[in-house]
């Protein structure tokens, strides 16, 4: 079996998929949810990866080096802002994030 | 080399990033807290690199390879933010003390969100709007958690995050659909391969991935949910800074990618968009009605706001587009009148959100009470005064696109939410006697409050000719 560029898509979609439902289905813990974030950033890398190595153009790993970049500030910053509700709340359970009712 | 070239067209943005690390350096290395400092000097900055841009921009440049663009559209979305940001920036002054949250990080990261929000706007491709939108993203999801000992500030901060995060997922993932079906990432490209194919299937479900993370960006329904929570935790100035400039950069960024990248197949948009301004404008009416925190209230009022804002946005014209930049205009001068008034509702030198404070005001302070009328009456969209107009035009672009269910929608969602604007008046003037708000109003705050109903009443005579200038915006753009 080859392995063509479907195959790759396909494999960015299921993890596309699993971030998104990791957030939104998550009930437990907060970091669960950072780490769904990075789950969908990967996604994005292997689709921008699969489509510049299929078209031989390097915008698209270029780009993949760029989201990298800020995938790792997005983390830090992240996890600074959730060490501050942490001292002040006590936990990171999703359900002690209820003080205001969205 | 052509780099000179390059680096010209991108000074205002450069000047400020190295004002921004300046400061940065100043308030760490200072030996004294040097935030009052540091705040009057980027709020002066924002207001002279705003009149630089106003005084100098002409005609078109585009630089690095055409991934910034800086065109009459951008200079005008540039100049609303940077000044509508400098105007908050001013008026947090007080508050920031008040709070003891007054430090230099406040400025700093306001102005690297501004630098953040001016890429946005002016980029020309796939890459730079994603950092532009990136370094302001980061930086507001630090200010919503400013005040790090309230829980209420860290849990904004929080969800802001969050939410934030998924809409840049969303948004990239679209990103790389569009790029992998049309094979490129610069706008100009997009258009060409848009024009001689048409738009492919892969890139469609593309856009739809871009256009519901940008409505994250601009809090539109049904993705506003953020919204609320986040105006609600966040220290009050910084509310001010979301309801302003972050709003009118995220509008010109929607407004950017869909005239500049998919120009070429409206009609694939537009539904989308028509959508998201019916949920929008209904949610923001309906369910800011049970509202008693004026905070939150305003949250939803935004929502409702960029509904009518997006209306504009979803004709696909050129009067639509220059009547969402007159629209984003009104509203952010409305809103600064409005938040210049809310950052000093207090009560023994607490803050108070509750709009049942406001009963009877009038009595207490018949100027104050005047002012506020008359921003509520404009953001109510009620005639003789500029936010009547502001709504008219949007209206009358939709209408003339062949939207006219979504104008009719526009006006039937107005009345609604004219309801708890004139609720807040009613208290003012005929509520019952409570322990009433004591708060005093610097000058500063009195004199924006009081320009920005002026400009509600006075505007009506030709707009302070915001209309030509919007025009030559919407025409850089589909030109």
């Amino acid at each position: 079996m080859t392995i063509g560029i479907e195959h790759y898509l396909t494999v960015a979609a299921m993890l596309f998929v699993v971030g998104i439902f990791g957030i939104f289905l998550n009930r437990k813990n907060i970091i669960v949810i950072l780490m769904s974030i990075e789950l969908i950033l990967l996604a994005v890398n292997i689709n921008m990866v699969a489509f510049s190595s299929f078209m031989g153009d390097l915008a698209g790993q270029v780009f993949t080096l760029f989201i990298l970049t800020v995938a790792a500030a997005e983390a830090a910053i992240g996890l600074a802002i959730l060490v501050v509700f942490y001292r002040n709340r006590g936990s990171i359970d999703v359900q002690d994030a209820n003080v205001m009712k969205g | 080399m052509m780099i000179g070239n390059d680096v010209n067209v991108v000074l205002p943005e450069l000047v400020l990033v190295g004002a921004a690390m300046a400061v940065l350096m100043w308030g760490v290395f200072s030996k004294r807290e040097v935030g009052a400092q540091a705040l009057w000097l980027i709020s002066a900055l924002f207001i002279g690199v705003g009149a630089w841009i106003a005084l100098t921009g002409r005609g078109t440049d585009s630089a690095f390879n055409g991934m910034f663009i800086n065109d009459a559209f951008g200079r005008f979305a540039k100049i609303t933010m940077l000044w509508s940001g400098a105007a908050v920036l001013l008026l947090s002054r007080q508050y920031l003390e008040r709070t003891k949250l007054m430090k230099f990080e406040f400025p700093v990261l306001v102005a690297l969100a501004m630098v953040g929000m001016m890429m946005m706007v002016s980029a020309g491709n796939m890459m730079s709007l994603y950092m532009g939108l990136e370094l302001q993203s980061l930086a507001l999801y630090v200010i919503a958690a400013f005040n790090r000992d309230s829980l209420r500030s860290s849990e904004a901060g929080l969800k802001y995050f969050v939410l934030g995060a998924i809409s840049s997922g969303l948004l990239l993932y679209g990103m790389s659909l569009v790029y992998g079906y049309t094979g490129a990432l610069g706008f100009v490209q997009i258009t060409d391969v848009i024009a001689a194919e048409g738009l492919p299937l892969g890139a469609l479900f593309g856009l739809v991935f871009i256009v519901s993370g940008m409505a994250f960006k601009v809090s539109a329904a049904p993705f506003h949910m953020w919204t609320p929570d986040v105006y609600e935790g966040s220290p009050t100035p910084v509310t001010a800074l979301f309801a302003t400039a972050p709003k009118v950069a995220a509008a010109a960024m929607i407004t950017r990618i869909l005239f500049d990248a998919f120009g070429g197949a409206i009609a694939e948009w537009q539904q989308i968009l028509a959508l998201l301004a019916l949920l929008s404008m209904f949610v923001g009416a309906v369910a800011a009605i049970g509202q008693t925190n004026i905070k939150r209230l305003m949250a939803y009022s935004s929502i409702g706001h960029m509904g009518f804002a997006i209306m504009g946005l979803a004709a696909g014209t050129e009067a639509g587009v220059q009547n969402m930049l007159i629209y984003m205009v009104v509203y952010v001068t409305t809103n600064i009148g409005v938040f210049a008034f809310i950052l000093n509702m207090e009560k023994d030198g607490r803050a108070v959100t509750d709009i049942s404070a406001l009963s009877l005001y009038s009595r207490v302070a018949p100027g104050r009470a005047l002012a506020l009328m008359v921003l509520m009456f404009s953001l109510a969209g009620i005639p003789p005064l500029v936010g009547f107009f502001a709504k008219l035009y949007v209206l009358q672009a939709a209408f003339a696109a062949g939207l006219g269910w979504l104008a009719i929608a526009g006006v039937i969602a107005s009345v609604i939410s004219a309801f708890y604007y004139l609720r807040i008046i009613k208290l003012m003037y005929f509520g019952e006697a409570t322990d009433a708000l004591d708060g005093k109003i610097p000058m500063l705050h009195m004199g924006l409050l009081a320009a920005s109903a002026a400009a509600m009443v006075f505007g009506i005579v030709n707009m302070f000719g915001i209309e030509g200038y919007a025009l030559s915006a919407a025409r850089a753009l589909l030109g």
